[in-house]
């Protein structure tokens, strides 16, 4: 699946880009050019910004800057990522040797045991899981990356085949990007910079919105995973059986 | 307004910190040696970022050469074009969302390039710039959070997890738009 969405997008990419230049840059429409379309990492995108008449020289070049600004931007990420990790799992691991994530986890263990019935009761992906959820319910981003991460190595462990998610890595991550949040402070504070009368107007409609994204996505983690296509192994051994 | 703002403000960000005590305190109670337990967890930290490395350039680079082509854009006009044919043109209006809901999936940082291109061009308060909220905090960049959450225990094979998230990343944007014209419009 993943193969073939990332060779899709780079072969339409590239063969778009280059089609599209080259009709701007030989079909008769009067003179576009002159102007530069600088590339600014984030602004390369410019799918809104008015027309796009980039000729065949431009078109090359934001491509190739595409390409090495994605290779250099992953690098800033991650090194930007250490520090956060560090500080986070730091505290995670006081807060577990202390049995703050147990005692977590042994409030909202019947919802966990429904949710991911391959995780035993009192493992420690159960506490990690629960961080990074609600680390995420309370818009606490950079506490959440470090805890989901935790969680996906705890999830390893269960995982009897190591490079094929198992079915609760799937049904945590389909929650995970769906969303869930309480209070979407980043977006918010986007609505109070660009002078918006009623920032938090759409509190309720985000609230319902990701609600029914996040039902969504349990939902079809639960059916697909039942899909022959998607079975985790050849063979008949479904990964629930031994743990 | 600005009252409920600034609390909301105030309370994000103590959040952290009176969770940070919270965790020591129990700790301390609990007699837990917390220096040496924060460095052995911390220890982890270096190796996770630097694993993630190689799957974040492959998802990045080819997210990045795609957008970059100028497909979107282009997508808008095609797509306002079939809205006319079936004859649902009333609500083309709607279609400035597109982008958004596009590269939603795809970069955090561009979508909120487009969301704040959406708030610039029409008021956050507008009926775009509402729905378009809605559209924002009700999905995630789907693509980047499997990469890096697979890509940190190296699993390749993702199974089902890619095409459950975009069903619900797709529920997500239509149950948007129609809030927004139920709410907003």
């Amino acid at each position: 699946m993943l193969n073939k969405i990332w060779f899709w997008l780079l072969l339409i990419g590239i063969v778009y880009g280059f089609g599209k230049a080259a009709w701007n840059s030989f079909s008769p429409s009067p003179a576009p050019a002159a102007v530069e379309s600088t590339v600014d990492e984030e602004a390369a995108k410019g799918p809104t910004s008015g027309r796009d008449n980039r000729n065949l020289k431009e078109m090359g070049k934001d491509i190739n800057a595409a390409a090495l600004d994605a290779a250099q931007l992953s690098v800033t990420i991650c090194i930007g990522l250490i520090g956060i990790m560090a500080l986070w799992l730091g505290l995670l691991n006081i807060a577990r040797d202390a049995g703050l994530v147990d005692a977590l986890a042994r409030l909202l263990s019947p919802m966990m045991r429904w949710l991911f019935p391959e995780v035993p009761d009192g493992h420690p992906a159960q506490g990690a899981m629960l961080m990074n959820i609600s680390a995420n319910i309370l818009g606490l981003d950079n506490a959440a990356t470090p805890m989901g991460l935790k969680a996906m190595q705890e999830l390893q462990t269960l995982n009897p085949q190591k490079d094929t998610a198992s079915n609760s890595m799937a049904m945590f991550l389909a929650i995970n990007t769906s969303n869930v949040t309480i209070v979407p402070f980043t977006i918010i504070g986007y609505r109070v910079l660009k002078g918006s009368a009623d920032p938090a107007g759409p509190l309720a409609g985000i609230i319902l919105t990701t609600t029914v994204t996040t039902i969504v996505a349990i939902i079809a983690v639960r059916m697909l995973q039942k899909l022959p296509r998607y079975a985790a192994t050849e063979s008949v051994v479904s990964p629930r059986e031994d743990s | 307004m600005d009252s409920l703002e600034l609390m909301m403000d105030t309370v994000s960000q103590w959040t952290i910190p009176w969770v940070m005590l919270m965790i020591v305190v129990w700790a301390a109670y609990k007699r837990v040696p917390m220096y040496e337990s924060f460095v052995t967890g911390a220890k982890e930290g270096f190796t996770v970022a630097v694993t993630i490395i190689p799957y974040l350039v492959a998802i990045l680079f080819v997210i990045k050469v795609f957008i970059a082509s100028g497909v979107f854009e282009d997508l808008k006009i095609i797509f306002g074009w079939m809205m006319d044919q079936v004859g649902l043109g009333a609500y083309r209006e709607s279609l400035d969302l597109l982008p958004l809901a596009l590269t939603r999936p795809l970069t955090g940082g561009g979508a909120r390039g487009v969301l704040l291109e959406i708030f610039d061009s029409h008021g956050p308060d507008s009926f775009l710039g509402k729905t378009a909220t809605l559209m924002m905090g009700s999905t995630e960049t789907t693509f980047y959070i499997l990469t890096v959450y697979y890509g940190s225990i190296q699993v390749k094979k993702i199974r089902h997890t890619l095409p459950a998230c975009l069903i619900a990343d797709i529920v997500g944007i239509f149950t948007a738009v129609f809030l927004g014209y139920f709410l907003f419009g």
